[in-house]
C-alpha cells in the first residue's frame, strides 16, 4: 500500500527496529502461550503430582474423564448456571437499555449506578450475596416475609443453589450488557423508525421487526462473552458453598483447581482444562453459528 | 404517566444495584447484634470489625502488593501492547502477517489449558512465591495489542514519514508522537488492565501461599473460608468494603472511562 514509506526507508533498517517492538512479545508468546500449550499436550498423557517423575500413562487421562460422574456433573452444573444466565442476562440488559435510551433525565447516573458491580472485586460480591442469601437472616429472605412469602433455601438447596448463583452473577455483569445494547441501539439509523412509522407499524412491531433484529451483533457478542464467563467461574462457588450442597455449584474451573491443588493431580487437571477448553470452543463455535443464521427482516 | 413509569422502573433498578453496596458498608460498621436488619441505620456505629480484620489478616500489606502488582502489569500490558501494536499498523516487516495471525490465535485459547502448565512452570522456575510469578504471565495481552493495532491504523502515515526524514527512529516516534497521541486506547488498555488484574484472585491462590506476598482479594478470600473471620458478619463486611472501596473511589473520579472502555470489550466477540 505505502510505497513511499519503504522508498525512504531502507527495508532492514525498517526490519531491525520491527524486530525490537516484537521480541518481548514473541518471548513472551513461546513462554507463556506456546510452551504452555505445548506442556499441556505432554501433560495429558501422563499422571504427574509435580514431586515425583512423570509417568506416561497413555489415554488413560481422558478413559478416566468420560467415567468421572464429576466431570459431568460440573459440565452439567455450568450448563444450568448459562441456561439460567444468559437469557437473564439479555432480558434485563435490555429492558434496562431500552430504558435508558430513550428521553429521561439523570440517564448517566443511573447507567454509572447499574455498572458499578462491574467493577468491584468478585470476592467482595460474594461475601456480600452470601450474607443476602443467608436462609434465616439473609435480607433476601427478611424482605419475602416482610411481603408474607416462605424464605427461599437459596444456597442450601441443591436445586436453588447453581440458580442463585447465575442471579448473582447477573447482578454482578449486567452492567457490561446494558452498556453494550445501548451502543447497539445507538448504531440502529433513525429512519427506520421514521419509515416504519410512517407505515403505520406499532411500538412492540417496530421492536420486533427494528429493533431485535438490527441488535443482533450485540446478542451475539453477549451471548460468546457469557459463554466464556459462565466456562470461568470459579470465585463464586468457591467462597459461596465450596462447590455444595451435594456437588450442585461444582463449577469446571473450581474442579479443575480442586484436581490440581487439593489431590496433586496435575496430569488430570490438565486433560481436564484440555476437554473443557474444546467444550468452550465448540459451544463458541455452534453459538455464533446458530443466532447468526436467525432471519433478519 | 408513560414517564412517570419509566422512572420508578429506573429507580427500582437503581436501589436493586446500589442498595447491597450501602447495606454492606453500613452493616461493616454496625455492632455485630444489628447487621442483618434491613435498614442501614444504627445508633450505635463502630469501627470493631474493621480492627478485627485489621489484626487478624495483613491486609494493609495485601493492599500494597496489590498496588504493585496491578501497576506493573497495567504499565507492562500498555509498553509492550503498543510497541508490538506500532510495529503490525505501521511497520512492514517479514513475518508481521503471521505475527498478527498467532495474536489473533492466543485471544482464542480458553485459558482453561494453559493455567495448568503455567503453574508448573512458575513450580520449575522456582518463581512461586514471588511478584514475578503474580506479575509475569499478565505482563502482555494479545487485546491490548490488537486494540493499539487497530488505533494505531488510523494515524496518516505522512506523519510518520516526516518524522522519519527528520532522521528520527521508530521507537522515538513511538514514544515521542504516536503516544502523546493516543490517549483514549492508553486509558482504556490501562483502565481494563488494572481492574481485571486488581480483581484477579484464582492465579494468585495458586502460586502464592506467602501471607506477605498476598494480594487484596486473595488475602479476604482466605479470611471468608478459612475461618479467620470466626462467622462474625461485621468482620467479613468490613473485609468486603475494604476489598472494594479502592476501586469504588477511582470508579466514582474516572467511571465514563471504566463504561468506554469497557464497551471496546464488544468488538472483541
Amino acid at each position: 500500500m505505502n510505497r513511499r514509506a519503504s522508498g525512504i526507508q531502507p527495508k532492514r533498517r525498517g526490519d531491525r527496529s520491527a524486530f525490537w517492538l516484537v521480541a518481548p512479545y514473541v518471548l513472551f508468546f513461546c513462554t507463556f502461550v506456546a510452551y504452555p500449550l505445548a506442556f499441556s499436550l505432554l501433560l495429558v498423557f501422563h499422571r504427574w503430582n509435580i514431586v515425583t517423575p512423570m509417568e506416561w500413562i497413555g489415554l488413560k487421562n481422558f478413559t478416566r474423564l468420560i467415567g468421572d460422574p464429576l466431570f459431568f456433573t460440573s459440565l452439567f452444573n455450568t450448563l444450568v448456571f448459562l441456561g439460567i444466565h444468559i437469557p437473564l442476562q439479555i432480558v434485563v440488559a435490555l429492558g434496562f437499555s431500552l430504558l435508558l435510551n430513550s428521553r429521561i433525565r439523570g440517564r448517566g447516573f443511573f447507567r454509572a449506578l447499574y455498572f458499578l458491580p462491574v467493577v468491584v472485586s468478585g470476592v467482595a460480591v460474594t461475601i456480600l450475596w452470601q450474607q443476602l442469601y443467608s436462609y434465616d437472616y439473609g435480607v433476601l429472605n427478611s424482605l419475602l416475609r416482610l411481603v408474607g412469602l416462605p424464605p427461599v433455601p437459596w444456597l442450601i438447596d441443591s436445586g436453588v443453589a447453581m440458580p442463585s448463583i447465575a442471579i448473582m452473577a447477573t447482578w454482578k455483569n449486567v452492567g457490561i450488557y446494558i452498556v453494550l445494547f445501548l451502543v447497539g441501539l445507538q448504531n440502529i439509523p433513525h429512519e427506520l423508525y421514521e419509515a416504519a412509522s410512517i407505515d403505520g407499524a406499532k411500538p412492540y412491531r417496530q421492536f420486533l421487526h427494528i429493533t431485535f433484529p438490527m441488535l443482533n451483533p450485540t446478542i451475539i457478542v453477549i451471548v460468546v462473552l457469557s459463554t466464556i464467563g459462565g466456562f470461568s467461574l470459579f470465585i463464586e462457588p468457591y467462597v459461596l458453598t465450596g462447590g455444595g450442597p451435594m456437588q450442585s455449584t461444582l463449577s469446571g474451573m473450581l474442579y479443575i483447581y480442586n484436581q490440581a491443588f487439593y489431590f496433586g493431580h496435575m496430569g488430570y487437571a490438565a486433560t481436564l482444562g484440555f476437554v473443557y477448553a474444546l467444550v468452550i470452543l465448540t459451544i463458541v463455535l455452534v453459538q455464533r453459528k446458530v443466532i447468526e443464521r436467525e432471519p433478519v427482516t | 404517566m408513560k414517564t412517570t413509569l419509566k422512572y420508578a422502573l429506573l429507580l427500582v433498578g437503581a436501589a436493586i444495584f446500589a442498595y447491597p453496596f450501602l447495606w454492606m458498608m453500613a452493616g461493616s460498621l454496625r455492632p455485630e447484634t444489628e447487621i442483618t436488619r434491613l435498614s442501614l441505620w444504627s445508633k450505635d456505629f463502630t469501627i470493631h470489625s474493621y480492627e478485627t480484620v485489621l489484626t487478624k489478616v495483613p491486609i494493609g500489606r495485601a493492599f500494597l502488593n496489590s498496588i504493585v502488582v496491578s501497576l506493573s502489569v497495567t504499565a507492562s500490558v500498555v509498553l509492550f501492547g503498543s510497541m508490538v501494536g506500532y510495529a503490525l499498523a505501521k511497520l512492514r516487516f517479514a513475518g508481521s502477517r503471521a505475527l498478527y495471525l498467532l495474536i489473533l490465535f492466543t485471544m482464542m485459547i480458553p485459558f482453561q489449558i494453559v493455567l495448568i502448565p503455567q503453574y508448573i512452570l512458575m513450580v520449575k522456575l522456582g518463581l512461586t512465591d514471588t511478584y514475578v510469578a503474580l506479575i509475569a504471565p499478565t505482563m502482555m495481552s494479545a487485546f491490548s495489542i490488537v486494540l493499539f493495532r487497530q488505533f494505531f491504523m488510523a494515524v496518516p502515515q505522512a506523519l510518520i514519514d516526516s518524522a522519519r526524514v527528520d532522521g528520527c527512529g521508530e521507537f522515538t516516534i513511538l514514544f515521542r508522537l504516536i503516544w502523546p497521541l493516543s490517549r483514549p486506547v492508553m486509558v482504556t488498555v490501562a483502565v481494563l488492565t488494572f481492574m481485571t488484574s486488581w480483581n484477579e484472585v484464582l492465579w494468585p491462590l495458586m502460586v502464592v501461599r506467602d501471607r506477605a506476598l498476598m494480594t487484596m482479594p486473595q488475602i479476604v478470600t482466605l479470611f471468608s473460608i478459612g475461618g479467620e473471620a470466626e462467622s462474625q458478619l461485621g468482620s467479613l463486611l468490613a473485609a468486603a468494603t475494604l476489598l472494594s472501596m479502592p476501586v469504588i473511589i477511582a470508579y466514582s473520579f474516572f467511571q465514563r472511562f471504566f463504561i468506554e472502555s469497557m464497551a471496546t470489550t464488544g468488538i472483541k466477540g
